[in-house]
């Protein structure tokens, strides 16, 4: 059984406008007044060439929104007094249609995968991915801020993907990766890919990058005491720009917001670095200084999260390098961390 | 890099070196070279060697006075809540301060925010610092991998080859409306005072007052739609010291804490309204903004309008009281609505 198929220009918009009539679509554009890349909604006029020859650059913000929506609406209920069944928290009966992610880069897709490691038993994370087309492109050129390779990834690698289009020497292909990306392309065929079956994936998991496998043998205390933590955090204002470009920072909170007699059950983003993060309701916060925040983001991503999971949180995007008011640059925390 | 900046960094140093040597001050506050092309970090220098590394740009974009308060805090004896304050003098920190992070120091002086008898200011009048998303837009996105700046240039180099651009075409808005780029209060000067100034501070502003009420209303929400919540500009601004902000309280909960389009334009607006009479219009908020979103736009407004109204401008004199602390039976008080026309109750 073939995994993979040639397809050329025209059939792959052709595939894809079909696509757009019966899912929503978002793929990388470029803005033409700024400059800055977003993930964008396709609408009925496609960009073709962004689409045949994918802009460069790291979109603005991760696809983590469309896996952790801003704010999830995860219940309803009602207060209102003569109601029977008042305060009883109910399915928030949202339609999940199915959303296809197209010319996702490697860092971006993995990111899923990682994200899916905590999230494994998480009923929400998990209706999303359900949901998700990942339809992954490999990085022909890379920014100076990109690491992936430091962290595990590639720019060519597809882990996250569901499907992949490939160049080759005289065109492109379109490679299945799983059987989610099988099935979508049965319902939806584009070109001869009728019968296409996934590529295996590799048994026994990948072999984790030299990062990880270094921190994992590093003694917790000592990297959580070392005498770094407050040059790093000096600069930081706290704002949570890194985190929330961030695509494998997946902490949230939850709030009840009620209005009326109505009220809905979000969960939204949090971020390590706002004040009410870990916050007792005695008052007490463990991470009440701005050093213990910024030592967080760290330990999370390299430390507590390898010690648990295996590979580090991060994907490398550079995403926090580019934006961070302050030039906190994460290769540089890396550096340390190893050397402790 | 600029000859300018080039004799302003070894100024900078020496002197940081000097106070730090002579145990004048305990830190000085500056910038050392960031790991990006057109980036800097707020840097700490707490020995003279430390000194070396400081340096001055045009990406100095973040406001130092921001940091002020934290750093001489972190300089005093340790002591519980319930301990007096101490007594005698206190180490002193030595701080860069342009024109509007002078007035920032003003501003803090008179909330008590700062000692001003702590602080060593060294004044630098601001040539106007460059706006990095300016040049992202200038390139059409392409990525830079080497900027030099001459006096009135930039060079930019990457993989598409390189080229020069006008170091004024991509200097920050606010540096452009800037009327006031030497320091307001300062211990030592480090050049000879600019003579720049804006001819029309307030023209962003006035064409979006020219514009109908439900045309301010589609551009406010257009403007901040791709808001994040990540408080950059918040966080960014010597103003906001709240040691809690109303939208990280929850209880009660002001304000909605995810991207709803209400909550965030009640985020901006009220956090600009905080500002008022106090602003520097200092840029800093509209430089951290990772999603250029032209926050100050809003703070400039009100600086506007506080000068239209008050004939003040915030930071400029440490005897002056900020105008929203004072009030005079003269005070401007119209209370107009300009979509229904209707006037407040008048005396």
């Amino acid at each position: 059984m073939p995994m993979k198929i040639r397809i050329n220009d025209h059939q792959l918009i052709q595939w894809i406008q079909g696509l757009i009539t019966k899912f929503q679509v978002f793929y990388p554009l470029q803005d033409a007044n700024s400059g800055v890349v977003h993930i964008q909604k396709a609408t009925g006029s496609l960009n073709s060439d962004a689409i045949l020859k994918p802009v460069s650059g790291v979109p603005k913000t991760s696809i983590k929104t469309f896996f952790m929506p801003q704010p999830e609406v995860i219940a309803r209920f009602s207060i209102a007094a003569q109601d029977a069944e008042a305060f009883v928290l109910k399915e928030p009966g949202t339609a999940l249609q199915t959303q296809v992610l197209l010319n996702i880069r490697p860092c971006d897709a993995r990111s899923v995968a990682l994200n899916s490691m905590p999230y494994a038993e998480d009923p929400y994370f998990q209706k999303m991915l359900k949901r998700t087309v990942i339809i992954g492109r490999p990085c022909d050129e890379t920014c100076s801020t990109c690491f992936c390779e430091l962290v595990g990834g590639s720019p060519h690698g597809t882990e996250g993907m569901d499907l992949v289009i490939l160049k080759t020497e005289d065109g492109l292909a379109l490679e299945v990766l799983t059987q989610k990306g099988a099935d979508f392309l049965k319902q939806n065929p584009c070109a001869e890919s009728a019968g296409l079956q996934p590529t295996p994936q590799q048994q026994g998991g990948q072999e984790l990058p030299i990062v990880a496998r270094e921190m994992q043998k590093k003694d917790l205390l000592a990297l959580y005491n070392a005498s770094f933590w407050p040059q790093i955090a000096e600069a930081c204002i706290n704002c949570g720009a890194c985190t929330f470009l961030c695509p494998t920072c997946y902490c949230f909170d939850i709030q009840d917001e009620v209005a009326g007699t109505k009220g809905v059950r979000l969960r939204y983003w949090d971020s390590c670095m706002f004040p009410l993060f870990t916050l007792h309701a005695s008052g007490h916060n463990p991470r009440g200084q701005k050093v213990q925040r910024v030592r967080n983001r760290f330990m999370h991503k390299f430390k507590y999260f390898p010690d648990r999971f295996g590979p580090v949180s991060c994907v490398g995007c550079g995403r926090c390098v580019k934006d961070c008011p302050v030039n906190i640059d994460i290769r540089e925390v890396i550096s340390l961390m190893q050397a402790v | 890099m600029t000859v300018k900046h080039a004799e302003l960094t070894q100024e900078i140093q020496r002197q940081a070196k000097e106070l730090l040597a002579s145990g004048e001050v305990a830190a000085f506050l500056g910038f050392s070279a960031g790991s990006l092309p057109m980036t800097t970090r707020p840097f700490v220098a707490r020995t003279p060697q430390e000194a070396e590394r400081l340096v001055w740009n045009s990406f100095c974009t973040v406001n130092l006075a921001n940091y002020l308060p934290a750093l001489l805090k972190s300089l005093e004896p340790p002591r519980s809540p319930k301990d007096p304050p101490p007594t005698g003098p206190l180490p002193k920190v030595g701080v860069l301060a342009t024109g509007c992070w002078s007035r920032n120091i003003v501003v803090q002086i008179q909330e008590n925010q700062v000692d001003r008898s702590r602080l060593v200011i060294l004044g630098v009048p601001s040539r106007g610092m460059v706006d990095r998303k300016k040049v992202l837009a200038a390139l059409q996105g392409k990525e830079v991998l080497e900027a030099q700046e001459d006096d009135h240039s930039l060079r930019l180099k990457g993989k598409w080859g390189e080229t020069e651009l006008s170091r004024w075409a991509v200097v920050r808005d606010n540096c452009q409306s800037c009327r006031h780029p030497n320091p307001v209060l300062f211990d030592r000067l480090l050049d000879a005072a600019s003579e720049r100034q804006a001819q029309a501070p307030f023209s962003q502003i006035e064409a979006i007052e020219a514009m109908s009420s439900d045309e301010r209303w589609q551009w406010f929400q257009q403007a901040f739609a791709s808001c994040i919540r990540c408080y950059a500009c918040r966080n960014a601004c010597p103003l906001c010291y709240c040691s809690t902000c109303f939208v990280d309280d929850n209880r009660p909960q002001w304000v909605g804490k995810a991207l709803n389009a209400p909550d965030v334009l009640t985020f901006h607006i009220l956090r600009a309204f905080h500002c008022a009479g106090r602003c520097t219009d200092c840029g800093a908020c509209e430089s951290v903004c990772p999603m250029g979103i032209k926050v100050r736009l809003l703070t400039q407004k009100l600086s506007k309008d506080i000068l239209t109204l008050f004939g003040a401008e915030a930071g400029m004199d440490v005897s002056v009281p900020p105008p929203f602390t004072t009030y005079a039976p003269s005070d401007q008080n119209p209370f107009e609505c300009d979509t229904c026309s209707s006037k407040g109750k008048k005396e």
